[in-house]
């Protein structure tokens, strides 16, 4: 029965469908599997009662012909995502055992459909981090070693625990968030597939905000398709979320395995900086080779602005998470530490709450909307923004969609990479722009570095058009007959 | 911008976040670090360019009716409080 974990979702339906097996022993071969790769450290908190009662109750309704599109799949939920009675700490010392009176609405959209929580994986603190080490509740490995040497390598972030649970075989799908790049980079560092579909694709609703103008939830899997099926899942309208999209979700799974003849693939100039990673341009160049040979065509596009994006990120996003943060008081939830009075106590509960890189970004936010700095700095910076934004839509009249690599680098150990917050900042240069404007960013495996590490490529799409995506996506899979590490 | 002691201070203030005396200092560092790496901006120029304050600025808001249409559990919002009494959260005394 231990195969069970190495199908993909859509392999576990047809086997469900066809009777060979059922959601309680499908949930059971994880649970038994999560128990094996402890060390891995991706789960917060495992759900086990909770998962077998779901999975009975979702192998009735199959069996009464009612199953939805994810029936009795286990899924991990990424710790960001509130989930009624269960904790849900956003990797912060700040929210330790606080339990949700509530369910998020792309969490309550996947059981809807069927699915099953085996638990909430580790995340970096309020999201803000880029190899997972920044969580209060410890680091993350992720289950691939470089060929060199036996040390621990991070999963990237910030959804790390989501990409190392999937990748490990201890979950079929996860779900991420992804504000500057936590989706699609710790895909790639982990070498499986996940997509930041377009802000407002998926309710914010019930998410620990970050920042809100560039937080998106998004589904992370093995495989393109069971992306696609996942997203169709999350995705949808929703009243409580004033930035969710109105209207009709795709069905995204009818995109996977359709033709991609002439498609016009842009290849922006200004992400082949000098001093990129010769491992990183071969594994982008066959890329393109792919999807050249599926009878798309190369098109030569500018993003002029794209080296000023990490740095109005990096005045976007603090600002918002110093007022969206500015909540955890020790008032309503979470920890508390008693002071002298009440500006005591929210200061010693706030030092004593977060962790040094949210402090670090809090006062970097609060410094840049503060009286005499807005403008230079916020003002600034919402201005480059639409400049970055504008940059895409121009390319998107010459292009339908580009092709880049998803990190600089392959995946780093653990403990590098932390004596500069702008080294790690770096991390994310090649998604954040995709962020800043809004955009659809789907990253999926292309192949392995010299030293045995999965290298991941981003396909980048116009607002609403993740199908085009999972189109090239599901081509360059074929392709790229990319080994998992479940099969190595 | 390179940040003082003082300003540290002045932020953390601002954010209630409690600092030590022996953390100004390369707080100070790092945070000026940060803010000279995104003064780069500054070499843009950005007359006559409109704001982006919102990725769904070409979606119109959607409107809805001045109603209640939650609420009414006093009980679960107060679940989570660290300190609760008769409906209400508790905090230090701020009125002698």
């Amino acid at each position: 029965m231990s195969d069970l974990t190495h199908l993909t979702i859509a392999e576990a339906e047809a086997g469900m469908d066809k009777g060979d097996f059922t959601s309680v022993e499908l949930t059971k071969a994880h649970l038994a599997a999560m128990a094996k790769h402890k060390d891995l450290n991706a789960y917060i908190t495992e759900t086990p009662d909770q998962a077998l009662a779901m999975a009975e109750r979702s192998d009735k309704r199959r069996a009464g012909k009612q199953a939805g599109w994810l029936e009795g799949i286990p899924l991990a939920i990424k710790d960001l995502f509130c989930t009624e009675g269960v904790q849900t700490t956003a990797g912060s010392h700040i929210l330790e055992g606080f339990k949700p009176p509530y369910e998020s609405t792309v969490t309550a959209n996947l059981w809807k459909q069927g699915a099953v929580m085996l638990g909430k994986v580790n995340l970096d603190e309020f999201a803000m981090g880029s190899s997972n080490m920044t969580s209060y509740y410890g680091a993350v490995k992720n289950p691939w070693k470089r060929q060199s040497d036996a040390k621990d390598l991070v999963p990237g972030g910030s959804s790390g625990g989501s990409a190392a649970a999937v990748a490990a075989c201890i979950a079929m799908g996860a779900t991420g968030t992804d504000t500057g790049g936590s989706i699609r980079q710790p895909a790639a560092f982990c070498g499986i597939v996940g997509i930041k579909p377009t802000y407002g694709r998926c309710s914010r609703f019930g998410i620990v905000a970050f920042a809100s103008s560039l937080d998106q939830a998004g589904p992370m899997a093995r495989t393109v398709k069971d992306a696609a099926i996942m997203l169709k899942a999350m995705a949808g309208h929703d009243p409580k979320d004033s930035t969710s999209t109105p209207g009709p979700t795709p069905d995204f799974t009818k995109a996977v395995g359709q033709s991609i003849k002439g498609l016009r693939v842009g290849v922006p100039k200004e992400y082949r900086p000098e001093g990129l990673s010769s491992e990183i341009v071969a594994a982008w160049d066959q890329g393109l080779a792919w999807l050249k040979e599926a009878g798309a065509e190369m098109v030569e596009v500018s993003l002029p602005h794209t080296k000023y994006a990490l740095a109005t990120y990096y005045i976007v996003a603090p600002a918002e998470a110093s007022s969206n943060l500015a909540r955890y008081d020790g008032v309503r939830f979470g920890l508390r530490v008693p002071g002298q009075s009440l500006d005591d106590m929210y200061m010693k509960t706030r030092a004593q709450g977060f962790g040094k890189e949210v402090k670090r970004r809090i006062l970097i936010g609060t410094y840049v909307l503060s009286a005499g700095y807005y403008d230079a700095y916020y003002a600034k910076a919402q201005k480059l923004r639409t400049l970055i934004a504008s940059d895409f839509k121009q390319a998107f009249t010459k292009a339908d969609l580009l092709l880049t690599p998803t990190a600089p680098t392959p995946a780093f150990a653990i403990g590098e990479n932390l004596d500069d917050p702008i080294t790690m900042y770096l991390n994310d240069v090649f998604t954040i722009p995709t962020s800043l404007a809004g955009l659809p960013g789907l990253s999926l495996p292309a192949g392995l570095s010299a030293d045995g590490l999965p290298l991941g490529l981003q396909l980048i799409g116009r607002p609403f058009d993740e199908e085009t995506l999972f189109k090239a996506a599901a081509v360059m899979e074929q392709a790229a007959q990319f080994k998992r590490w479940e099969a190595r | 911008m390179s940040l003082d002691k003082a300003t540290v201070q002045k932020i953390a203030y601002l954010a209630r976040i409690e600092v030590k005396e022996e953390e100004l200092e390369p707080l100070a560092k790092e945070l000026s670090g940060i803010l000279h790496w995104v003064e780069q901006l500054a070499e843009v120029n950005t007359d006559g360019v409109a704001p982006m304050t919102s990725v769904s600025a070409e979606m119109a808001l959607p409107w809805r009716e001045d109603k209640v249409t939650d609420g009414g559990y006093a009980e679960k919002v107060l679940l989570n409080g660290p300190e609760t009494s008769n409906g209400f959260f508790l905090v230090p005394k701020v009125v002698e």
